[in-house]
């Protein structure tokens, strides 16, 4: 029989299963989605249809849907592998389970988060951003999503397999999302308001980069006593 | 030396001191069969002996070393089964040992192909296990332990929803598994019908 | 010599004796701090000249908010050698921080929330240290709800511990999100006294108040902890010995 695999190629099996898995069920993924637009959608309905004011509101609305679909979404990182055994077994299988679930996260992320990263600008010009804010408030999101993700991801091993986790998730995640929130809804003003938006891009930048590197040691963790 | 020795092993489950010191003994070629009532710590001691619960007390040695010091090491010669299955339902049968033990061994579809018929359900390669039985999904996880290709097996109740048939068949996989020189620790009410004696049975009370 | 100490501190019946004698000191030099302080604070400090006598609540506001994120701290650490020297004791004192902070935080909130009153007219303003208390209160619920969540005492504690040890990496970086925040909004700010401006009558009593909160939260923690560790360690022998001789 041939030998072990690197841990870089069993990475990209196992997104490539996650994939499949996906495509096998595209419903459940889309939910997120649909949640973001719909959530966005409330705020003129419940507050103001003048476009000029919408745009003063526009980076809150979009960033607090942003957050809370992903919360929504975090449901279906870990939810069915804890609960078919396979997620023991990539415990058990000697490979580094922090780098397979970053893997896993990865492809959460292209599944959850970038649909909201690429929905964002037309919401964005719904609610009355100019054309030319739409690259800033794009790599805003972009940033910000995958930081959401990472962070999420911890959160989702912690409450593994506990009723009603859903709710507990919540209070867990969203003060870590705090920072990401306030920088992301700050460069998103700027663009929107066609300043130089760097400064908070950086710092969105440096909280992706951050738990990119420790979030998914701490999911590993997590993971390993959530199997217990 | 043996292969597989745990010593003086105290685990707690709560406020339940469900394994008192216990010790065993395992080398290449041999089997040990773990029995007991329900309850009484049969999948914890399986899963203690994976590395997946955290022991009070105790050493477990692989190959004469403390597995806690390469656990990547040891789980990589490890094959777990345990009460789940880890199949994925929404993938077929050939995709999920393409997927599992397929990112433990680089594998080709041929041999993936085999080792379904090795275990009788090389007919169902392309159906989707949510659509199979449970004894069929149980044999689909035998030819994932099969296809690890590893030393030491920690099986609990493999024989779960097998039918007769199922049964002679896993005794032949576990009888070759152990003349190979492989290693075995199965939890199971189900008498072991090995045509080799070298079966020991630790009963847990 | 300092490691025997801190493995003898780890045993559960040794740190039972050790907490208890610490406790009624503790306590006493907390009671006398914390009456010095408030009759510092209270009655012999001068009347500020912007904010008049409503500035005095920072005596319980500013050791109140202190403690609160001190008790995190003292929490993760906890926690953090907990799960790296597999220590029931650690996880005691770890599970007992947490109500004790959350308490704090409440504290400071509600002081902070009367501060703002007579200086805004309004009982809540987004001030970056009441919205950095704001969140330390959710990290505290999220601790204590994960806990209380999970059935099995052992996972519960490693779980939680992952969490503290996460929320204690992430509180400076809140911190820092909320102030930058609240610098480009300019926001109002409830402290306005800083240290260099404020003469020695004025800061003496907060450090002497500062003390005694610390040493007040060291004798309940200790307290609950000792509480903590006799609910684990119920079905022990050492502990016949001890009800027998007490």
């Amino acid at each position: 029989m041939s030998g072990p695999l690197s841990a870089g190629r069993a990475a990209l099996q196992l997104i490539r299963r996650d994939l499949h898995l996906a495509l096998r069920r595209p419903g459940e993924w889309l939910q997120p989605l649909g949640f973001f637009v719909i959530v966005t959608a409330l705020f003129p309905l419940a507050l103001d249809a003048d476009l000029s004011r919408l745009r003063d509101m526009a980076p809150g609305v979009i960033w607090v849907g942003a957050l809370l679909s992903s919360l929504l979404a975090l449901e279906l990182l870990f939810r069915e592998d804890g609960q078919d055994g396979s997620l023991e077994q990539l415990a058990v299988s000697g490979l580094s389970l922090a780098w397979l679930l970053l893997a896993k996260t990865c492809v959460h992320w292209l599944l959850t988060g970038l649909p909201l990263v690429l929905v964002a600008p037309m919401l964005a010009t719904a609610l009355g951003a100019p054309a030319a804010a739409l690259p800033g408030v794009l790599a805003a999101l972009l940033l910000g999503s995958i930081a959401l993700s990472l962070i999420g991801a911890i959160g989702a091993a912690l409450t593994l397999g506990l009723r009603r986790g859903g709710t507990l998730l919540a209070l867990i995640v969203l003060p870590l999302a705090v920072p990401v929130l306030v920088f992301g809804a700050q460069a998103t003003a700027r663009a929107i308001a066609l300043e130089p938006l760097a400064g908070p891009l950086y710092l969105l930048g440096a909280l992706a980069v951050l738990a990119a590197t420790l979030a998914p040691l701490a999911a590993a963790g997590a993971v390993r006593i959530s199997l217990e | 030396m043996m292969l597989l020795s745990a010593d003086n092993l105290h685990l707690w489950r709560g406020e339940q001191h469900v394994l008192r010191g216990l010790s065993l003994r395992l080398d290449a070629g041999e089997c040990l069969q773990v029995t007991g009532a329900n309850g009484v710590g049969k999948s914890s001691l399986l899963r203690a002996l994976c590395g997946l619960l955290p022991l009070e007390e105790g050493r477990i040695s692989w190959r004469g070393q403390d597995m806690r010091r390469d656990r990547p090491a040891y789980h990589r010669e490890l094959a777990y089964l345990g009460h789940a299955t880890g199949l994925k339902a929404d993938l077929s049968a050939a995709e999920n040992l393409r997927f599992s033990a397929g990112l433990r061994r680089a594998l080709s579809a041929a041999q993936i192909g085999a080792a379904l018929e090795r275990v009788g359900v090389g007919a169902l390669h392309a159906r989707l296990v949510r659509q199979l039985s449970a004894g069929q999904q149980r044999r689909i996880a035998l030819a994932r332990v099969l296809l690890c290709d590893c030393a030491l097996w920690i099986l609990d109740e493999p024989t779960a929803n097998l039918d007769g048939r199922g049964q002679g068949l896993f005794a032949e996989l576990l009888q070759e598994h152990l003349q190979a020189g492989g290693l075995a620790l199965v939890a199971t009410h189900q008498p072991l019908n090995l045509q080799d004696p070298r079966v020991n049975v630790l009963e847990l009370a | 010599m300092a490691w025997t100490w801190f493995h003898r501190c780890g045993s559960p019946p040794h740190f039972y004796r050790i907490a208890g004698k610490l406790v009624p000191w503790f306590g006493t030099l907390a009671a006398l701090l914390c009456i010095g302080g408030l009759i510092g604070g209270l009655v012999l400090a001068p009347s500020d000249y912007l904010q008049g006598e409503g500035y005095r609540i920072i005596y319980v506001h500013v050791p109140a908010a202190t403690l609160s994120m001190m008790a995190y701290a003292v929490m993760a650490l906890a926690a953090a050698t907990g799960l790296i020297w597999r220590m029931n004791v650690a996880y005691a004192v770890a599970a007992s921080c947490a109500p004790i902070g959350a308490s704090f935080t409440i504290i400071a909130l509600v002081t902070g929330s009367l501060w703002g009153r007579p200086m805004w007219g309004t009982y809540w303003v987004w001030d970056p240290r009441l919205v950095t208390e704001l969140l330390l209160l959710f990290l505290y619920l999220g601790y204590m709800g994960l806990r209380s969540a999970i059935e099995e005492s052992g996972r519960a504690d490693r779980a939680s511990a992952i969490l503290a040890i996460v929320g204690v990496v992430n509180l400076p970086i809140i911190h820092y999100s909320v102030d930058w925040w609240n610098s480009l909004h300019q926001g109002h700010t409830l402290l306005k006294l800083g240290a260099p401006s404020m003469p020695p009558s004025m800061y003496v009593p907060l450090i002497a108040m500062i003390f005694g909160f610390m040493l007040y939260f060291a004798a309940v923690l200790l307290v609950r902890a000792r509480g903590e560790v006799l609910r684990r360690e119920r079905t022990a022998r050492w502990l016949l010995e001890v009800i027998g001789e007490g």
